[in-house]
């Protein structure tokens, strides 16, 4: 297990690496986006110790963000031991020294790559995401000047028939992660590649969600209490992944995001909980139980 | 004409210029100096002073030689190109009481997807050759709102019908289509919001004449059965005179003369309209 506590606080750079100035055009333009719910706000986007591509979006918005009294907590595909959020962790902590935590319920601050926690986040914490391609028009327009005009004249029509005619061919629409949706009925967004469960806790939250496409240079936010609704046909209803008659084989959870494993006996398929620390908590929860019990 | 008569397209004072423009642009151009281009500044005044009323159900035919403007003038109406200058209003839209050229694009639009339908002499400026024929009359039909898949379905698959496509060649792509079929997926198409207005530019051009005599049959058809306004161009006169009730003659940019179809054709009365006229093999 990794020794959170055994990271410390490096002289030598300003708070959270990025010096004020930066800093603050970030905040500005995340608050525009903030203002703007789903529109991509251009932002600088400078050279970080990390390359582009390897989450720099969602840092830089976090590092602008982020203060002495926050707690961080840093996710890759839903797992805090990914070894892209310990990098990022490692970053943050040494150049801030702020706490940091597993728990989703007790970090201030999020930043995730590929998934939305399973536990419930409050209003208090805002959760940070990481975004390849923050353009949801890239599957049918390859001129970002041609989609910036779309966006602007709410012109998605393309993206419909790329939808419809998913139907034609497969009988269903095959896209996985990156689900295009509708925020506050007006801009499409790239909800960066969560799978299709995630998609539902995006609408009418109570958090915050900032997302940052550092590659890309753009920010774009879901504020809370906001509309976030994939497209779907009236007769053909948007839906999640399917996990029915399935449990995670750590914590026996049956209604959580899991990975598909191979390396049960002779060679079949496991199920785990994508979300790592959910799972845990849950085991350690269960551990209690027995002992409590046992009494 | 008289003005009491219920229009659905009324266009007023149309004007197209490219290039920079100078005081004595559309002084110097025009029929009666046989040019339009500005001796001046160089500019081109593909459309000057044009003025018509379209009224319900009518078909109003546009004729004039290569050059003359037929296209830029549909093509602005459809929003296709930005107008110099002038007015368009649209029945169907804000009482009739809304200058279209004035409205912000995202209303343009609005109007195009749900008011207008447009079929192009080349099919492949209407249609999309990469989605299928079934897909291309989603986009209109997804633009005009209609979310519904089994609707959307069942409309393509009627309309494909109509216009001669066999129901089996829906999920194609056009890209592998000949000529005509494309030609006729596009009519689909156009159709397929039920618009009240429907511009028709050189729609037989470059199709052997066979099809071609399909493609106009269909569109009478279409006219006589849902009663839709059609503004035809075309330099051909014989698809004029099977087609359109009224008839404009553009010359240099300049609407020369108007009249019935058979007026123009019996009794032309401008000297471009009768060299036209005369010229019909």
């Amino acid at each position: 297990m990794l020794n959170l506590k055994a990271i410390e606080r490096k002289g030598g750079y300003n708070f959270a690496f990025l010096d004020e100035n930066t800093k603050r055009e970030i905040r500005r333009k995340t608050l525009k986006a903030v203002a703007i719910p789903g529109y991509q706000v251009p932002f600088a986007s400078p050279e970080l110790p990390i390359a582009r591509g390897w989450g720099t979006g969602g840092l830089q918005v976090t590092m602008s963000i982020i203060g002495p009294d926050d707690t961080l907590k840093v996710i890759d595909q839903g797992c805090d031991g990914g070894v892209n959020a310990v990098n990022i962790r490692k970053l943050l902590v040494k150049t801030t020294g702020v706490g940091t935590t597993f728990d989703t319920a007790a970090a201030s601050i999020i930043q995730t790559r590929h998934r939305i926690p399973e536990e419930p986040m409050s209003g208090r914490q805002i959760l940070v995401l990481q975004v390849p391609i923050p353009e949801p028009l890239r599957f049918v327009e390859a001129s970002m000047a041609k989609t910036r005009e779309m966006h602007s004249e709410m012109d998605y029509s393309r993206m419909w028939v790329f939808l419809y005619e998913n139907i034609v061919k497969w009988g269903e629409i095959t896209i996985g992660a990156r689900y295009p949706s509708l925020v506050n009925k007006r801009y499409l967004i790239d909800p960066s590649p969560i799978p299709r469960w995630d998609v539902p806790k995006l609408h009418m939250a109570e958090t915050l969600y900032l997302f940052g496409a550092g590659r890309e240079k753009r920010i774009y936010a879901v504020p809370p209490h906001t509309s976030v609704e994939p497209l779907e046909f009236e007769d053909i209803r948007f839906r999640v992944e399917d996990f029915s008659g399935k449990a995670c084989v750590r914590c026996g959870s049956d209604h959580t995001y899991m990975n598909e494993i191979y390396g049960g006996p002779g060679g079949g398929k496991l199920y785990v909980c994508s979300d790592s620390s959910r799972c845990d908590k849950l085991r350690a929860q269960r551990g209690e139980a027995k002992t409590h019990a046992g009494k | 004409m008289p003005a009491s008569n219920a229009f659905v397209l009324r266009v007023t004072n149309l004007a197209k210029r490219y290039g920079q423009g100078c005081p004595s642009c559309y002084a110097l151009t025009g029929p009666a100096f046989a040019t339009n281009i500005c001796p001046c500044c160089g500019s081109i005044v593909a459309c000057h002073d044009i003025g018509f009323d379209l009224e319900e159900g009518e078909i109003l035919g546009i004729v004039g030689e290569s050059g003359s403007g037929k296209s830029t003038l549909v093509r602005c109406l459809y929003f296709d190109e930005e107008v110099t200058g002038g007015e368009a209003f649209l029945a169907a839209y804000g009482k009739g009481g809304v200058n279209l050229f004035a409205e912000s694009s995202q209303r343009k639009r609005f109007i195009r997807n749900h008011l207008m339908g447009m079929v192009y002499q080349n099919p492949l400026l209407g249609i999309k050759p990469h989605f299928t024929a079934g897909g291309n009359v989603a986009e209109k039909l997804l633009t005009a709102d209609v979310y519904n898949y089994a609707d959307i379905r069942a409309r393509a698959a009627s309309l494909l019908t109509r216009t001669e496509i066999p129901r089996a060649r829906m999920d194609d792509f056009p890209a592998r289509f000949s000529g005509g079929m494309q030609q006729r997926v596009q009519i689909a198409k156009a159709l397929a919001n039920n618009p009240p207005l429907l511009f028709l530019d050189e729609i037989t051009t470059g199709l052997d004449l066979s099809v071609q005599a399909r493609v106009l049959d269909l569109v009478k058809e279409i006219q006589r059965e849902l009663g839709i306004a059609m503004l035809v161009v075309s330099h051909d006169l014989g698809v004029i005179r099977m087609l359109a009730d009224r008839t404009a003659v553009l010359k240099n940019g300049r609407m020369v003369e108007i009249g019935l179809t058979d007026q123009i054709l019996e009794d032309p009365q401008h000297q471009y309209t009768q060299l036209l006229v005369h010229s019909m093999l």
